[in-house]
C-alpha cells in the first residue's frame, strides 16, 4: 500500500513540475536603470524584423532591443526609470501593409506630438499609400502610438535577426516621458501574425515578440 | 434478461473460460504504463502524419505552427492510450472473430492500474483520477490568486496568466462534470439498486480510461503554449490561438465521449438492473440524481463534441464555421457551447443534491422529507436545463425578444432547484442531528448553494446582468454553486462512503479540521468576490483597479488557506488508506441504505443473492417498518460483519429480529 | 408530539424571521441602497441599481428564512443534547402535502413576480443598457440620439463619432442629458464594451453591430473595461471617459474633429460594421481577401440639439 502512496506522490510531483516549468519561462528584462542619473534621458533602440530566424518560432515577426552594452537581445521587457524622457529609435526592417484601423496612422502621445522618419518629421502616415506601415509602437494606457513606415515589400528584406543596416530599413525616432512607477503594457497594433486568423495571433499575442512591458521603477 | 438471480460461489467470477488462457506477465499486460507508451507512440505517429499532410499549407508555413499535426497527434495519442490500457482488446477480438480474453482475475492492488470489469474497482480508479485532476486545477488556482495579489506588479506574464486561468477553468470543469458520477456514481449505483454489475462494464472502464486521457490531453496544452480563451473557448479567438488550443478542443471532445458513455451506461443500469421489488418509488434519492444527471450527460454532451469538431476543422482545414466574413458566425460557437454548457452545470449540481439527500436522513435519524418532490425536482431541473442557455448571451447581441423568454426559463428553473432546501429543512424538523464529518459537509453544501443559487437569480435578471455579466460576481456565483455545492458534497460523500468502498476509516479529527478550514476559508475567499465584481472588476484580467486591491488580497490570502485545507485531506487520505489503515465496520453510520447491507470491503459479486427489495431506505424512526430488502440466506462472511446494534433491514429468511438486526432504539416502556 | 409543540417551534421561527428580515431589509435599503453599483450616472445605471435593490430586498428574507430555520434546527435539535428523544418516522415525517404545496406556490409566485419586474425594467428603459443586437426593438423615445460607434480591436477601444465627421478618438466624451446610442462592433475577435458607470454592456462581434442605449443624467468619470476575454492584453484593455456638459462636449468634439482632420480623410467612410480582412494584414489565414469595407447605410444619425 505504501507503494501506491509513493506512486501517487510521484504522479503529483510530475504534474507540479510540468506546471511550474511552464510558469517560469519568460524573456529576459533589459535594465536601463542601472547607473542612470536622475534627469538624464535614456536612449532606447529597438529593431523590428520580419522573421526572427531563431528560437522556437523562427518565422515570427519580432521586436528586438539593444541593451546598454550594445548587444541585440530578443526581448520586449525593459526596466526604465520613472519621470524620465525616453528617446526611442526604431530600426525598421520589415515590409508593410495597410493598417487594420487607420487611427493608428497618427502619431500620438509623444513629446511634441510628432516623430521623425529618416530624419523628417511626420504626424500622420497614410497606410494605404506607399509601402504601407510595418508595425506600430503603442502604449495604450499612456496614450502613446507611433506608426513605423514599411520598407518596399519586393526588396530583399532582412529575414533573420539581428539585422544590420545592410538590409533595407527605415529609422523612426520619437520621445516620450515615463510616468510614475508601475508596469505598462505595450503592443503593436498592426496585425502581422502571419497564418493566424485576423492576424493577431502568434507573435502578436506573445510577450517577447510584438508585445512587452515597460517596467517603470522609481 | 438483465438480472442475474443465480447464487454465486464465494470465490469466483461467474463464467470461467474452459480454454487454457495464455496471458502476458502483469507488467506487459494492459495497464497504465502500457497506456502511456501507447499514448506517446500514438502522438508521435499522428504528429508525423500531420506534418506529411499539412506542412505545405500557407498558414502553417506562415505561422510555423501545424495544428493538423497537433490535433492528429493528440487524437491518435488518445487511441494509443486506450489501446495500451486494453480498451481495444474486446472489440478487436470480436471484429476478427476470436473469443476475447476475460481479464485476469486478480485480488492484488495491481488490479487498480489496469482495465477492470468490476464497477467497484473502476469507481476507486475514478476517485484517484478525479482527485489528481482536482489538485492540479487547485494548484493553478493558487497561482491565479498569487497573480491577483497586486493590480499592477505582475508575478507571471500576461500570456502565462491567461493560460493558467484557462487551464484552471477547463481542468476544474472537466473534472467536476465527473466528480460524483465517476467515483461515486459508478461505485454506488449497482449496490444501491441491488445489482451485481453495471449494464456495460467495458464501457464503464472505457469511460474511465478516456477520462484519464482527457486529463493528459488538457495538460498537454501547457507545453504547447497554453490557450488564451478561458474554459469557454469563444471563437474567433479560439481560431486565432496558438497550439495549446488544439489540446483544449481535442480534450473536450475526448472527455465528452467519456461523459456520453458514462451517461448512457448509468441510464441503462438504473432502468434495467434494479433488483426485484425496487419500484421507482423505492429507488434511493442518490440514484434519482444520477438518473437525472445521466440523461443530461447523454443528451447534452454530443453538442460539445460537435462544437469541438467544428473548432478543430476551423483551425486545421480552414473551414469557416465561426468566422463571420466567410459565412460563419461568431455566435455559433457561443450557442453550441452554452447549449451544452448549461446542462453541464446541472450535471455538476444534481449529484451534489443526491449526496446531500442521502446523507441527511442517516445523520438526522429521520426519513427524507418529500422524497417524491426531491425526485421530481431533479427530473425537472434536468428537463428545464435545456431551455435556459441563452442567459449566458444576454449582452451578446442576440435577438432582443429572446431575453425575456430566457429570463423566464432561468427564473423558473430556480423552483425545482429550491426543492433540495425543502427536503433538507423538512428532514431537520425535530430530528436528532449527529455532527459527523459527512453531515458537516452536507450542511455546508446547503449553506453555500443557497448563496450561489440566490446570486443566480440576480444574474438571471437582465438589467442587473448588464452590470454583473462577465465580472467577478459571476465568478463568485459559480464557485459558490459548483465548488460550494458539488465539491463539498463530493467530500462529504467520500467521508461517508469510503469506509464501505475501501473497508478502512478516515480519521475523524483530521476530517473535522479539513471541514472547518475548507468551509471557513472557502467563504472568506469567494464572498468578497461578489463585491469585487459589483465594483467593476471583469473576469480573467491580470490588471485591475487599485481600490480593489484590499478585497483581492483578502480573497487571495484566504484562498491560500483554502488550498492548505486540502493538504489535511490528502494527509488523512494517504495515512488512513495506505499507511496506517484501520478496518471499518460494515455499517459505521447505521444507515438503512442497501449498499451498507454488505460486508466491508464488498465482495466482487456484491450480493450472495440478488436482494428482493421491500421498502425504500428512509424508514428511520418507524417502529414497525419493513426491512429494506430480503437478502436471502446469510453466508458466514456476512454474519460477523454486522455490528450488534445494526439497523433494520438485514433480513435472513425471516423478516426481523435475528442476531445482528436488533432495533437500535430503546424499547418503549 | 403534540400539536402545541409544533406550533410553538413554528411561531418562534416566524417571529425571529420577521424581525430580522424587516430590520435588515430596511437597513439595506436606506443605508446601502443608494450606493449600490453602478450608481446613477445614466438611466440604465440607475435602473440597474434599482433592480438590484429590489431583488436584494426580496432575496434577503428568502435567505434569512433558510438561515434562521437551519440555525434554529441545528441548535435545538442537535443530537448531543441531554435527553434527546428518538425522532419519529412515519408518513408525517416523510412528507406533508400542505407544506409542500405552500412551498411550491410561494417560490413560484416570487419567481414569476421577479420575472415580470425584470421584464418591465428591461423594456421600459430602452433595453436597460444591454446590447440588443443589430435590430433593437426597445428604442429610446427621444429623437435626439447621439450615435457613438465603439470599435473594439485587440486590445484597445476606439470611439467614432459619425455626426462629427466620423473622426476616431481614444477618448470617450459624452454630453449630459442626452440619449446615446452605442454601436459596438469589433475588428477581430469578440470583445465586450463595459462602460461601468454608464450601465452599458454590449459584446463586440466582428461584422456585427450591437446597439445599446442609455441617457446620461449626471456628470462624472466613466471607466470602460473589456469584459470578454480577447487574448493577451484583455486585462489591460481599459480606458476612461467623461460625461461633460453639452457645451463642453461640443467644444471637444469640434476641436478633435479639426485636429484629426488629416487622418480622418484617410479613414474608411463610416459604416456600422467593418470587414476585418480588408485594410490590414489578415494573417493570410484564408487565401482570399475582401477588398473593401462594407458599406451599410447609416440610419437615424442626426445632430443632437444644441
Amino acid at each position: 500500500m505504501a507503494i501506491v502512496g509513493v506512486l501517487l506522490a510521484v504522479a503529483v510531483g510530475l504534474v507540479v513540475f510540468t506546471v511550474m516549468a511552464f510558469l517560469r519561462s519568460s524573456p529576459p528584462t533589459v535594465d536601463f536603470t542601472a547607473g542612470h542619473q536622475a534627469g538624464a534621458p535614456v536612449d532606447l533602440t529597438l529593431q523590428t524584423v520580419g522573421s526572427i530566424g531563431f528560437g522556437p518560432h523562427p518565422s515570427w515577426v519580432s521586436y528586438l532591443t539593444l541593451n546598454p552594452e550594445g548587444q541585440w537581445v530578443h526581448t520586449t521587457l525593459w526596466d526604465l526609470p520613472a519621470n524620465t524622457r525616453i528617446n526611442v529609435t526604431v530600426d525598421q526592417y520589415d515590409g508593410g501593409s495597410p493598417l487594420r484601423n487607420q487611427q493608428y496612422g497618427q502619431v500620438q502621445g509623444t513629446v511634441g506630438g510628432e516623430a521623425t522618419l529618416n530624419g523628417k518629421s511626420f504626424q500622420v502616415i497614410n497606410a494605404n499609400a506607399g509601402n504601407g506601415v510595418a508595425h506600430t509602437f503603442a502604449i495604450p494606457t499612456l496614450g502613446i502610438s507611433v506608426p513605423l513606415y514599411a520598407n518596399n515589400g519586393s526588396s530583399n528584406l532582412c529575414a533573420a535577426a539581428p539585422c544590420t543596416f545592410k538590409s533595407p530599413h527605415n529609422i523612426v525616432k520619437f520621445s516620450f516621458m515615463t510616468p510614475g512607477p508601475g508596469q505598462y503594457p505595450w503592443q503593436c497594433f498592426l496585425p502581422c501574425g502571419l497564418g493566424y486568423l485576423y492576424g493577431n495571433g502568434g507573435p502578436m499575442q506573445t510577450v517577447g515578440y510584438m508585445d512587452g512591458f515597460l517596467k517603470v521603477v522609481a | 434478461m438483465a438480472l442475474d438471480t443465480t447464487a454465486v460461489e464465494q470465490t469466483g467470477a461467474p463464467s470461467p473460460s474452459s480454454v487454457p488462457v495464455r496471458r502476458r506477465p502483469g507488467w506487459l499486460g494492459p495497464n497504465v504504463g502500457r497506456a502511456l507508451v501507447g499514448a506517446v507512440a500514438g502522438y508521435a505517429f499522428g504528429h508525423w502524419i500531420g506534418n506529411v499532410i499539412a506542412s505545405g499549407y500557407t498558414n502553417v508555413a506562415g505561422s510555423g505552427q501545424n495544428d493538423v499535426a497537433i490535433a492528429l497527434g493528440l487524437s491518435i495519442g488518445v487511441v494509443g492510450w486506450l489501446a495500451g490500457a486494453g480498451m481495444l482488446d474486446y472489440p478487436l477480438a470480436k471484429l476478427v472473430g476470436r473469443e476475447p480474453l476475460p481479464p485476469a482475475p486478480s485480488k492484488s492492488w495491481t488490479r487498480y492500474f489496469g482495465p477492470a470489469l468490476d464497477h467497484k474497482v473502476i469507481g476507486l480508479q475514478y476517485t484517484i483520477v478525479v482527485l489528481l485532476f482536482f489538485f492540479t486545477g487547485g494548484l493553478m488556482a493558487m497561482a491565479i490568486r498569487t497573480e491577483l495579489l497586486n493590480p499592477t506588479n505582475h508575478v507571471f506574464g500576461p500570456g502565462t496568466y491567461i493560460a493558467l486561468v484557462s487551464e484552471h477553468g477547463t481542468i476544474m470543469m472537466m473534472m467536476a462534470s465527473s466528480i460524483v458520477i465517476g467515483p461515486l456514481g459508478n461505485w454506488l449505483v449497482p449496490l444501491m439498486i441491488g445489482s451485481r454489475r453495471m449494464a456495460f462494464p467495458r464501457v464503464e472502464s472505457f469511460s474511465l480510461w478516456i477520462f484519464a486521457a482527457g486529463y493528459l490531453v488538457i495538460l498537454s496544452a501547457l507545453p504547447l503554449g497554453g490557450f488564451p480563451t478561458g474554459w469557454t473557448g469563444y471563437a474567433p479567438l479560439q481560431t486565432q490561438a496558438t497550439g495549446g488550443m488544439d489540446s483544449y478542443l481535442v480534450g473536450f471532445a475526448v472527455i465528452g465521449i467519456g461523459m456520453i458513455c458514462a451517461g448512457f451506461n448509468l441510464l441503462a443500469t438504473i432502468i434495467n438492473y434494479r433488483a426485484p421489488g425496487m419500484t421507482w418509488g423505492r429507488v434511493p434519492i442518490f440514484v434519482w440524481s444520477v438518473l437525472a444527471t445521466a440523461a443530461l450527460l447523454t443528451l447534452a454532451t454530443p453538442t460539445l463534441v460537435a462544437a469541438g469538431l467544428f473548432g478543430i476543422l476551423d483551425r486545421t482545414a480552414q473551414t469557416a464555421f465561426f468566422v463571420n466574413e466567410h459565412g460563419g458566425s461568431s455566435y455559433l460557437w457561443q450557442n453550441l457551447f452554452w447549449f451544452f454548457g448549461h446542462p453541464e452545470v446541472y450535471i455538476m449540481a444534481l449529484p451534489g443534491f443526491g449526496i446531500v439527500a442521502e446523507i441527511f436522513p442517516v445523520f438526522t435519524r429521520k426519513p427524507l422529507f418529500g422524497y417524491r418532490i426531491a425526485a421530481a425536482g431533479m427530473i425537472g431541473v434536468s428537463l428545464l436545463s435545456f431551455f435556459v442557455w441563452q442567459h449566458h448571451l444576454f449582452d451578446s447581441g442576440i435577438n432582443p425578444d429572446m431575453r425575456p423568454l430566457f429570463m423566464l426559463t432561468t427564473e423558473l428553473i430556480s423552483i425545482p432547484t429550491g426543492f433540495i432546501f425543502l427536503n433538507t429543512m423538512g428532514t431537520l424538523w425535530k430530528a436528532k442531528i449527529r455532527y459527523e464529518v459527512p453531515m458537516l459537509f452536507a450542511l455546508a453544501m446547503g449553506f453555500n448553494f443557497l448563496l450561489g443559487g440566490i446570486s443566480g437569480v440576480f444574474l438571471s435578471d437582465v438589467p442587473v446582468d448588464v452590470t454583473v455579466h462577465g465580472s467577478f460576481f459571476v465568478l463568485a456565483h459559480f464557485h459558490y454553486t459548483i465548488m460550494g455545492g458539488i465539491v463539498f458534497a463530493f467530500f462529504g460523500g467520500l467521508y461517508y462512503w469510503l469506509p464501505k468502498m475501501t473497508g478502512k476509516t478516515m480519521d475523524r479529527r483530521l476530517g473535522k479540521w479539513h471541514f472547518w478550514m475548507m468551509f471557513i476559508f472557502f467563504n472568506l475567499t469567494f464572498f468578497p468576490l461578489f463585491l469585487v465584481g459589483l465594483l467593476g472588476q471583469p473576469r480573467r484580467v491580470f490588471e485591475y483597479a487599485h481600490n480593489l486591491q484590499a478585497l483581492n488580497d483578502f480573497s487571495s490570502v484566504s484562498a491560500f488557506f483554502l488550498g492548505a485545507s486540502f493538504l489535511i485531506f490528502v494527509a488523512n487520505f494517504v495515512w488512513s488508506m495506505f499507511i496506517d489503515p484501520k478496518p471499518a465496520p460494515a455499517n459505521p453510520w447505521n444507515s438503512l441504505g442497501l449498499e451498507w447491507q454488505t460486508p466491508s470491503p464488498v465482495p466482487p459479486y456484491n450480493f450472495t443473492r440478488i436482494p428482493v427489495v421491500l421498502a425504500d431506505p428512509y424508514h428511520y424512526g418507524e417502529i414497525d417498518a419493513s426491512p429494506v430488502a430480503d437478502l436471502g440466506p446469510r453466508t458466514l462472511a456476512m454474519a460477523g460483519a454486522v455490528p450488534p446494534d445494526g439497523p433494520r433491514g438485514i433480513g435472513s429468511d425471516s423478516v426481523a429480529g435475528e442476531e445482528g438486526s436488533a432495533d437500535p432504539r430503546p424499547p418503549i416502556a | 408530539m403534540s400539536e402545541g409543540g409544533e406550533t410553538h417551534h413554528f411561531r418562534r421561527l416566524i417571529a425571529i424571521w420577521v424581525v430580522l428580515a424587516v430590520a435588515l431589509d430596511l437597513a439595506f435599503y436606506f443605508a446601502l441602497g443608494p450606493h449600490i453599483p453602478p450608481g446613477a450616472m445614466t438611466s440604465s445605471a440607475s435602473g440597474a441599481q434599482f433592480d438590484f435593490n429590489i431583488l436584494f430586498l426580496i432575496a434577503l428574507p428568502v435567505v434569512l428564512a433558510v438561515w434562521v430555520y437551519w440555525a434554529y434546527a441545528l441548535i435545538v435539535w442537535r443530537g448531543s443534547r441531554a435527553g434527546a428523544p428518538e425522532p419519529e418516522g412515519g408518513p408525517k415525517a416523510r412528507g406533508h402535502f400542505g407544506i409542500q404545496v405552500a412551498w411550491i406556490v410561494t417560490t413560484t409566485v416570487i419567481v414569476l413576480g421577479v420575472f415580470v419586474f425584470g421584464t418591465v425594467e428591461l423594456i421600459v428603459p430602452a433595453g436597460a443598457g444591454g446590447g440588443e443586437g443589430q435590430s433593437p426593438i426597445w428604442t429610446p423615445t427621444s429623437h435626439d440620439v447621439l450615435p457613438v460607434q465603439v470599435i473594439a480591436q485587440q486590445w484597445q477601444f476606439i470611439y467614432r463619432y459619425p455626426t462629427f465627421g466620423g473622426f476616431e478618438s481614444r477618448q470617450l466624451m459624452l454630453p449630459l442629458d442626452t440619449t446615446i446610442a452605442f454601436h459596438v462592433t469589433s475588428l477581430d475577435v469578440i470583445h465586450d464594451f463595459w462602460a461601468y458607470q454608464l450601465g452599458i454592456k454590449a459584446d463586440a462581434n466582428p461584422s456585427t453591430d450591437n446597439v445599446a442605449y442609455t441617457t446620461t443624467q449626471q456628470l462624472g468619470s466613466v471607466t470602460v473595461r473589456c469584459d470578454e476575454l480577447c487574448g493577451l492584453w484583455h486585462g489591460a484593455m481599459y480606458n476612461f471617459g467623461r460625461v461633460v456638459a453639452k457645451s463642453q462636449f461640443f467644444a471637444w468634439a469640434q476641436a478633435t474633429e479639426h485636429q484629426n482632420a488629416a487622418n480622418t480623410k484617410l479613414l474608411p467612410p463610416f459604416a456600422y460594421t467593418y470587414v476585418p480582412d480588408a485594410n490590414g494584414a489578415n494573417g493570410g489565414y484564408y487565401p482570399d481577401n475582401v477588398d473593401q469595407y462594407s458599406k451599410v447605410e447609416t440610419y437615424g444619425a442626426k445632430n443632437p440639439d444644441n
